[in-house]
């Protein structure tokens, strides 16, 4: 009935900037052979956490971005891709490759449990149901005796590099591929959705639900198939997290400092964007591996007086984010005229 | 499970719930002006028992004595955060809004993490100290102080908001921002007064805690969650639901606490949320 009534067409692949295709190829290209040249572990290290996060900010844009509900407890989600992979690995011995997808899926269904009653709502409820949801699963994680309660799971250590149980001791440059692909396909996977049917309504939703309703867009429900969409997104990037440290517990996945990191990542490249979340990472992880580095000692949580700050500074002067600042004319596709 | 021990908890309850219904009152006030929330609550009120802390330890003043001195020190806090950050998002999209007020939680939790470092303290040997027995219930004497004092700040509130001219002043921006303009009422100002308010009512709440709650800098988080459901439950920008709502959660709380399982009285607390905005979404005294 909706698609009969509603005449937006999804862009083709190819409508797109050549320039911009051009220089994202270049870029990806770029990323593909960098650990070539024998980068030390630190900037692996730097570049997996970029991609995760810009990964995690994506998820996060889905839901804010695109259809405007504000989720202040994402790293929920995060929390149950990684006890997931790693709980079914030491339990039952299946292989992440695997596991990877019931993480995607039980993120699914939560996101749909919790959708159903709290979409319907809107704007601050939603938010501060949220943060009570991704706290909550920190109290519970951590008095759940089966997932090792507040001491977490320690992942059962392979002797050798294995990629059946995803797990390298003795270089990070495989973490970094996955990494690297995982984001690509989450990248790519948002990307399409921004251009296609789904994300114009989302975005109707967003700008203007009542004029959305009255074009026949169930509203409540496209919120639903946001959230999850965006659940299923952050899932994995819990999962390989997991793999890449091999220890988790509740204060680590489920901390709140992931769903901050994700909102501040998305809020200062651009939110609602596609390419927002890549350029807000590619500035945020540095400053803050940096900052861990230099200022490390001092107690700690140095990094986040900056992210507040940032988040403060750029909401006042440039609540489009920093994607503001490049020419709107080359991000745009092509006029067809 | 005998009745003192409910009785016992219903008590407690109440006297948490009074707490809770005062610092969300604060959060109420400014959001009924301005329709902001103010995701830097829990840490306003982390400030506010710190304050009373250090007017302690630093001048050997009793948290008692020194509330005053708090809650003028929160208010100008409240007036700084409205000058320098919250005018310039009030025409702002809601999603740039929360991201506003978040960010200021983040700034002033971790700013007090890195100059106070991340220690548990507490007020040693405060004026107020023991606790008295009434029939079976014993009840802590700074508990108890703490939530008389704070229903009274509650209903000097209300009565300061429905009362006076200023309070009335606010209420019509409250209602409607360009037309009390119109009659003369500037808005800014009111907005102002508004947040000195709203954080003067959270500098009661976290003197009066400082006595016997112990103070760190993630202090806030529990009571700021609390005051958001508190302000749900009420009714967005409703003073006099907050009240209600307080003191519902605080029983929530204490009861599900002590016939469940006392290490998630957050989630019982989330249930009634739930409940409530699904239910009525206006909250029990919502004017939306």
């Amino acid at each position: 009935m909706e698609s009969k009534l509603i005449t937006a067409k999804s862009e083709p692949l190819w409508n797109t900037n050549n320039r911009v295709i051009s220089i994202v190829c270049a870029l990806v290209v770029l990323l593909f052979v960098l650990p070539l040249f024998g980068l030390n572990s630190f900037y692996l290290h730097l570049f997996i956490m970029i991609f995760m996060h810009a990964a995690m900010a994506q998820s996060w844009n889905v839901i804010a971005g695109f259809s405007g509900q504000i989720s202040l407890g994402h790293g929920a989600f995060f929390g149950i891709g990684a006890y997931a992979t790693s709980f079914f690995y030491m339990q039952y011995g299946i292989t992440p490759w695997v596991s990877i997808f019931f993480g995607m899926f039980i993120s699914a269904v939560f996101a749909v449990l919790i959708g159903i009653p709290m979409l319907r709502l809107s704007g601050h409820y939603f938010a501060i149901a949220t943060l009570l949801i991704g706290i909550s699963f920190q109290v519970v994680f951590q008095r759940w005796d089966l997932v090792g309660a507040a001491s977490g799971l320690w992942v059962t250590m392979t002797p050798e590099d294995s990629w059946t149980a995803l797990q390298f001791h003795s270089s990070k440059v495989p973490y970094y591929y996955v990494f690297l692909i995982f984001f690509l396909i989450t990248f790519f996977v948002v990307w399409l959705l921004s251009r296609s049917k789904l994300g114009y309504r989302l975005r109707a939703v967003r700008d203007d639900p009542q004029a959305a309703l009255s074009l026949c867009i169930n509203v409540s429900n496209y919120k639903i198939i946001a959230y999850v969409i965006s659940a299923m997104i952050m899932a994995p990037m819990g999962s390989l997290f997991a793999q890449y440290i091999l220890i988790i517990d509740p204060d680590r996945v489920f901390n709140i400092e992931i769903s901050i990191i994700v909102l501040l990542i998305t809020v200062l490249g651009g939110i609602g964007n596609v390419w927002g979340p890549i350029i807000g990472a590619s500035i945020l992880i540095p400053i803050s591996e940096y900052s861990r580095i230099y200022l490390g000692g001092t107690g700690g949580a140095v990094d986040l007086i900056f992210y507040g700050l940032i988040l403060m500074i750029i909401c006042i002067f440039r609540p489009n984010g920093l994607i503001s600042f490049i020419p709107k004319k080359i991000l745009e596709r092509k006029k067809q005229r | 499970m005998t009745s003192e021990i409910i009785l016992q908890a219903v008590v407690t309850g109440l006297m948490m719930g009074l707490i809770y219904a005062l610092i969300a009152a604060g959060l109420s006030l400014i959001f009924g002006l301005m329709e902001i929330v103010n995701f830097a609550h829990g840490e306003h009120l982390m400030l506010s028992m710190f304050s009373s802390f250090w007017l302690w330890s630093l001048f050997g003043l009793d948290p008692l004595f020194s509330i005053p001195i708090t809650i003028l020190l929160l208010a100008f806090c409240g007036i700084l955060t409205h000058y320098f950050l919250i005018r310039y998002i009030l025409k702002a999209k809601m999603l740039i809004q929360i991201c506003a007020t978040f960010g200021l939680s983040i700034f002033i939790r971790s700013i007090a993490q890195l100059l106070w470092t991340p220690d548990f303290r507490n007020v040693d040997k405060p004026l107020l100290e023991g606790r008295i027995e009434v029939g079976s219930v014993f009840i802590g004497q700074p508990q108890l102080y703490a939530s008389l004092v704070c229903l009274l700040a509650f209903i000097g509130l209300y009565l300061f908001v429905t009362k006076t001219e200023t309070g009335l002043a606010l209420q019509a921006t409250a209602q409607d921002r360009h037309a009390a303009e119109v009659l003369g009422i500037p808005s800014n100002k009111m907005f102002a007064i508004g947040w000195a308010i709203g954080l003067g009512c959270v500098g009661v709440a976290g003197g009066m805690m400082a006595n016997y709650f112990f103070i760190f800098t993630d202090v806030g988080i529990n009571f700021a969650l609390f005051a958001f459901v508190a302000v749900a439950l009420g009714g967005f920008g409703s003073i006099i639901g907050c009240l209600y709502a307080g003191i519902i959660i605080g029983l929530v709380e204490s009861l599900g606490g002590l016939l469940i399982d006392p290490s998630f009285k957050l989630l019982y607390v989330f249930v009634i949320y739930l409940l409530v905005v699904i239910y009525k979404p206006q909250g029990l005294f919502g004017r939306y």
